[in-house]
């Protein structure tokens, strides 16, 4: 063992963050105020994510992290490490063998089970901030139910770029009552926050935990003559061929050349072992870097 | 006929200082009534109250609701009074952008009180939207602009459309002139005594304008230190004013 308390955050804190969790999956998408902690990382890079993985893990669990979908970038790196340290869990990057996947703008490809647990990272929890700055009016209207201010964000998205320009973050209503801000996972993952396993969310520098429970009803809001789409690149993944995976663009060279990856690595990896290949893609080998 | 609005006894107090005393009048559908007084009298004050925007300390606003007849509006729970005020309730305010979105387009600063009530056809809102803009003679083509580069005249008209999109019945407006040059003012008021006529409003207009009410109010009540001093027809009380403060009033006012 480390000479850190398991999971490093004390037990009282963790206890403190439980209640929260427990507050937040008893009211959908309603965003509970907690003591956020200060972590041993900047604000940005995770802090409430952690605190939450931090109060739900037990040494029993497989950890895993995604940042952008992938496995192996630094922030993901560093948080799988920290949690290696300080609570001697084991980690995987298979997201079928993790019960708890913390990430940051993504939700896996792979569905999940109803014995798993997502937490996301969330920098910017009110939906409504950028159109009411104060907090005051913001926790009113979430009370209140007067979500009409959503919708005249997308109307300008509309009245701007022709259609609903939102391509992250974009709000939903969780259970027919709150307006939720999903993080900023893309729009193609929103149909995906309807999943079997708990959805936990942290805001550590704003302080805020709000949580969807499985099965939970999400809808993201739209017009009726707009409806929501959920949108992606109009490729296929160049190394694996899925086309059903979220995709990232990636400048190859200096001459224009680009190609579409699956951004979830595990996903991608996976196909790529089961025999799959894309345009641009090689042969499964193991241990190519 | 029933009133629209009944205020017995309001009273605001700002600890040992009286904000507005004992004000009392019933407001009749179709009527517009002007509160005029100098800075300081407690026009604003009252309107606030009247308004929901300020808690009277005592007293009671009456407004007669669409579906449950009259109700008074301190009482009445604070979701029901915010149904109100985007509904059957208008409040312009005396600087436009206290009562415009700046940083949403003019057609999302006139959209927005539909989406309230539950709009969700994007083709119907911006339809309502450039109607109303048409309506308070700002160009269709504008709908996409922000309020920032509107001029004051015309960020003062988009707050009017914005008010009146969804069809309210009492319309409270502070100083809706007020920062405006006179050739602006003079058709902006013709704007609102159109709108007022056609769409049979009430209002209650607070200004410190004498000219504001005699074009536009049909009643008038002069306030002083926070008393009401003296009401009636507005032509009665500018022509033979009996208060003393009122005869200073009216005597204030510079001709050219």
């Amino acid at each position: 063992m480390t000479d850190y308390n398991f999971a490093y955050l004390d037990e009282q804190t963790k206890r403190m963050i439980r209640r929260a969790i427990l507050k937040g999956l008893a009211i959908p998408g309603y965003q509970v105020p907690f003591a956020s902690r200060e972590m041993p990382m900047p604000y940005g890079w995770g802090t409430g994510g952690v605190q939450v993985s931090a109060a739900v893990l037990t040494p029993d669990d497989t950890f895993k992290v995604i940042d952008q979908g992938a496995d192996d970038t630094t922030n993901a790196v560093s948080i799988r490490r920290f949690f290696e340290k300080t609570a001697g869990v084991a980690v995987t990057e298979a997201t079928v063998d993790a019960s708890v996947i913390q990430t940051r703008h993504r939700i896996p490809e792979q569905d999940l089970r109803s014995d798993q647990i997502l937490v996301y990272q969330v920098p910017i929890p009110e939906p409504l901030r950028f159109l009411e700055p104060s907090e005051v009016e913001t926790r009113k209207m979430h009370s209140l139910e007067e979500y009409g201010l959503m919708h005249v964000k997308l109307y300008e998205d509309i009245s701007q770029h022709g259609a609903i320009a939102t391509a992250y973050a974009y709000p939903v209503k969780v259970e027919g009552r709150y307006v939720m801000d999903p993080s900023p996972i893309p729009k193609f993952d929103n149909p995906k926050l309807n999943m079997a396993g708990i959805q936990l969310f942290g805001a550590g520098r704003e302080q805020r935990i709000y949580a969807v429970p499985p099965y939970t009803d999400v809808v993201s809001l739209d017009f009726d003559d707009y409806p929501f789409e959920a949108s992606k690149a109009d490729h296929a993944c160049d190394l694996c061929g899925a086309e059903d995976s979220y995709l990232d663009e990636l400048i190859v060279d200096d001459a224009g050349g680009r190609m579409f990856m699956c951004s979830d690595t595990d996903y991608c990896a996976g196909r790529r072992k089961a025999g799959c290949i894309g345009a641009q893609g090689v042969p499964y080998q193991e241990d190519v870097a | 006929m029933n009133p629209l609005l009944n205020v017995t006894g309001v009273s605001k107090f700002y600890g040992n200082r009286i904000g507005c005393k004992d004000v009392s009048f019933d407001l009749y559908p179709g009527e517009v009534m002007g509160i005029v007084g100098e800075s300081g009298s407690g026009k604003s004050t009252l309107l606030n109250c009247l308004a929901g925007h300020l808690g009277p300390d005592t007293g009671a606003v009456n407004f007669d609701t669409r579906i449950e007849g009259m109700r008074d509006t301190i009482t009445m729970s604070e979701p029901e009074r915010r149904m109100l005020s985007r509904t059957d309730w208008a409040f312009v305010h005396q600087h436009a952008r206290d009562g415009l979105r700046m940083n949403v387009s003019a057609g999302g600063n006139v959209g927005e009180r539909l989406m309230a009530v539950g709009a969700r056809h994007y083709g119907e809102i911006r339809d309502q939207a450039t109607d109303w803009l048409s309506r308070v003679e700002i160009n269709a083509d504008r709908v996409d602009d922000r309020p920032s580069a509107f001029s004051g005249g015309m960020q003062q008209r988009l707050q009017i459309a914005r008010n009146l999109v969804t069809g309210p019945r009492l319309v409270f407006m502070d100083e809706p002139t007020g920062g405006l040059d006179v050739s602006v003012q003079a058709r902006l008021l013709d704007l609102l005594r159109g709108l007022v006529r056609e769409m049979n409003l009430s209002a209650i207009i607070v200004t410190h304008d004498l000219a504001v009410v005699r074009l536009l109010a049909d009643r008038l009540m002069v306030m002083k230190d926070g008393h009401v001093v003296e009401t009636g027809l507005t032509d009665q009380v500018l022509d033979d004013p009996q208060h003393g403060y009122t005869q200073l009033l009216v005597s204030s006012v510079l001709q050219v």
